[in-house]
């Protein structure tokens, strides 16, 4: 997936710097100190050997076919794979008719966020989450920000081994109530995701998750099951946005969201608005309708701004009053918690209350200035308020 | 067959050593290059020639292939392909002095069915002879490791023949794109090449149908795996329509000493078979075409569907042909193909 908001925002830092600094410079930032990878091959390659059995584990999400083939049974997209080949994300791979995981503890971004960068604005506002990613991605979003890692295979992409104990020992390490699978697409890191947050929780470290939600029912539970909060790009409502643009489907992602409505995690959700192709009234009434519907008023909706990147450079910055207008469309099919992202200083980073309208959090960029909810409620109307307020 | 390369590595070594002898021989050829205009192939002709040369006595009695009968098939299947007397007036019609040859090999498949190491010795040999020095001439794939698996020997820096992988000088930063495809380039493609030599082996694909010359293209781009859906249909043809690669093909030798009807792309030698042969156009349609019936038709003798009805025709092969791509001919009335 692509991570619109945390890349760009806030730091100030364009995709290689990112690449760059995430390892390395975490320090400069008063973060983590995880080392930049080796440089490794004395001809200047960028990247480590992806031989490394250190990184390597059987997937746990496949069927076994003949002929050696598997069936990946991760995302809906069920890649059929033969012998020595990998899956579309490119981190698993067959091996002899045994389907592996390439990427397991193999760290290809780490930083400190801060929670609402992710973002998400109902959890635990004001406080950091440890961000790791690995390469790769079951997607191929034209207009994806963090193509350089999400769209690489794992050897093409400076890593560091972090198994999942370290990954808690450095969340605890630098003061983080949370660990957040993020930067590239964490379906596709599942067992990885699953055994850090094990990890996590075990060091009372809560875990949240960055995702696409392009995900099979059964790795969906397994997976994110083991989520404290969970965000979801939903890219577009529309079937053709998805083909043509994402090169994912839109369909399981919206099942996504209702089993994860099921299943109790809280959720929010993003909706990045490209100038021409999801921005028009009729669409963003139809999934401010259908989220109403399948999901309750109080899923938070964040319409987020693009910015061009990748393969998608020939549009604008999506204007602000786009913005304006898709959340007063959304406001006014009734959803309680529709933002603005992406645009600093904006009213509408701000949580309000949706009884009194009083200001309940407020942020400046990626910082909850101010955040007057107590007991989960208003303070002035005593309206709950949804979401994961207090450690 | 797993023999067939026992002693490529040794073998290679020593030809890219003797390499530097030839360079004085390739000063003279080099002039006779350097009269005669070099035939690219852009924009396919009207009709294309698909020349496949065979020696059933290619391994002799034994299970590997012999390398004077192996350069003697190369010789015979290039001055046929060109129409010349000699192999250097052959080689002198696909590269000049100066130029920069990458040879771009397939290793997926290991020893079983990877690019010869012989015939690649056997390429660099005859550039050499046209006034390639040996340094100029790179042997690659994507990664190291599998170059080594398949027989060849790691060779960076010196007045030898190079051989490594894009692993050792990575990709380029920036994307290039053409259609459906969006990709970083190896930068033994962009940086270390003027002229690429396509060196494909013969063999079944279980998403693409086959993989011959086109598909052997996607071991020059960073993110092949998300070209895969749909039979790699219309990826392959775009990935070959991609300017670096498109303005410095010249030529394709497929290696069809071993070849494989089922179960690609890895290699399972229940589906092999030694078909002792070559496979040389300028034109990779045509050639993908004229390879893909030789598949069929092995599939064929030995029972098996055709790949139509396994539902998996290579129908990339048509889309690279198509008005759009006009990366050569697939139409059999199209394609001259000749035995030798």
């Amino acid at each position: 997936m692509l991570c619109n908001l945390e890349m760009q925002a806030g730091l100030g830092l364009d995709r290689r710097s990112f690449l760059k600094c995430a390892l390395a410079s975490g320090a400069a930032l008063g973060a983590c100190a995880i080392a930049p990878p080796a440089a490794g091959l004395s001809s200047g390659a960028a990247a480590d050997n992806h031989d490394d059995a250190q990184f390597i584990t059987e997937a746990r999400f496949y069927q076994k076919l003949a002929n050696r083939k598997i069936k990946c049974k991760l995302c809906p997209r069920e890649c059929t794979v033969g012998d020595k080949e990998r899956g579309y994300c490119g981190v698993r791979e067959n091996r002899g008719g045994t389907y592996y995981t390439l990427v397991h503890s193999r760290m290809a971004a780490a930083h400190v966020d801060p929670v609402e960068k992710k973002p998400l604005f109902h959890y635990l506002p004001g406080s950091v989450a440890f961000s790791l990613g690995t390469a790769g991605c079951n997607v191929n979003c034209k207009f994806c920000q963090n193509w350089e890692i999400s769209q690489s295979r794992p050897e093409q992409v400076p890593s560091e081994y972090a198994p999942p104990q370290r990954v808690a020992e450095l969340a605890k390490q630098y003061n983080c109530p949370t660990i957040a699978f993020t930067y590239s697409e964490p379906v596709i890191f599942a067992e990885y995701l699953m055994d850090a947050a094990d990890a996590g929780h075990q060091a009372g470290i809560r875990s949240i998750v960055v995702s696409n939600g392009f995900m099979q029912e059964e790795a969906l539970k397994a997976a994110y099951g083991k989520m404290d909060a969970v965000k979801i790009d939903l890219k577009a409502f529309s079937e053709s946005y998805y083909q043509k643009v994402v090169t994912g489907q839109l369909k399981p992602v919206l099942e996504t969201l209702v089993t994860l409505r099921k299943m109790g995690k809280w959720t929010e959700i993003v909706y990045l608005v490209l100038p021409t192709l999801n921005d028009s009234d009729q669409e963003f009434r139809n999934l401010a309708q259908w989220i109403k519907a399948n999901l309750g008023p109080d899923v938070p909706l964040h319409f987020t701004q693009f910015h061009p990147q990748y393969l998608m450079k020939n549009l604008p910055i999506t204007p602000v009053p786009t913005l304006e207008r898709a959340k007063a469309i959304a406001d006014a099919e009734g959803l309680h918690f529709v933002y603005i992202g992406n645009v600093p200083g904006h009213p509408a980073q701000n949580t309000y209350c949706p009884k009194c309208k009083s200001m309940l959090v407020e942020r400046v960029g990626f910082t909850a200035s101010k955040m007057l909810i107590r007991k989960n409620s208003c303070p002035f109307c005593q309206q709950p308020i949804p979401g994961v307020w207090h450690i | 067959m797993s023999t067939a390369h026992s002693d490529s590595r040794r073998d290679f070594l020593r030809k890219s050593l003797v390499g530097g002898a030839f360079l004085c021989a390739g000063s003279a050829a080099g002039k006779l290059a350097a009269a005669e205009p070099v035939a690219t192939p852009v924009v396919p002709k009207a009709k294309s020639r698909v020349v496949v040369a065979r020696d059933p006595q290619l391994r002799g009695t034994g299970s590997a292939v012999d390398s004077s009968r192996l350069l003697a098939l190369l010789d015979r299947a290039m001055q046929t392909l060109f129409d010349r007397d000699h192999p250097a007036e052959a080689w002198a019609k696909v590269v000049r002095p100066g130029d920069t040859v990458g040879l771009k090999v397939n290793t997926l498949g290991g020893r079983g069915i990877s690019t010869n190491s012989l015939l690649v010795a056997a390429v660099c040999e005859r550039l050499q002879e046209v006034g390639i020095k040996a340094s100029d001439i790179v042997v690659w794939d994507r990664e190291s490791n599998e170059l080594e698996r398949a027989g060849f020997h790691i060779s960076i820096g010196g007045n030898r023949v190079q051989c490594y992988g894009t692993d050792r000088v990575d990709y380029e930063e920036d994307l290039v794109a053409y259609g459906s495809v969006g990709s970083r380039l190896s930068k033994i493609l962009t940086q270390r090449t003027n002229v690429l030599i396509n060196l494909p082996v013969l063999k079944d694909h279980d998403g693409a149908g086959v993989t011959i010359a086109l598909k052997n293209m996607y071991g020059v781009i960073h993110n092949p795996n998300k070209y895969h859906p749909d039979g790699c249909n219309p990826f392959v043809a775009d990935v070959n329509m991609l300017p670096e690669i498109r303005t410095r093909m010249r030529l394709t030798v497929c290696d069809a000493t071993t070849a494989m009807y089922e179960g690609g792309p890895a290699y399972k030698p229940e589906f092999s078979w030694n078909a002792n042969a070559l496979l040389v156009s300028q034109d990779p349609v045509a050639l993908d075409h004229t390879g893909w019936q030789m598949i069929e038709r092995k599939r064929a003798e030995k029972g098996w569907k055709t790949l139509e009805a396994e539902g998996r025709p290579p129908r990339y092969i048509a889309t690279a042909a198509d008005s759009e791509h006009r990366l050569g001919n697939n139409d059999p009335a199209r394609i001259t193909v000749v035995e030798a």
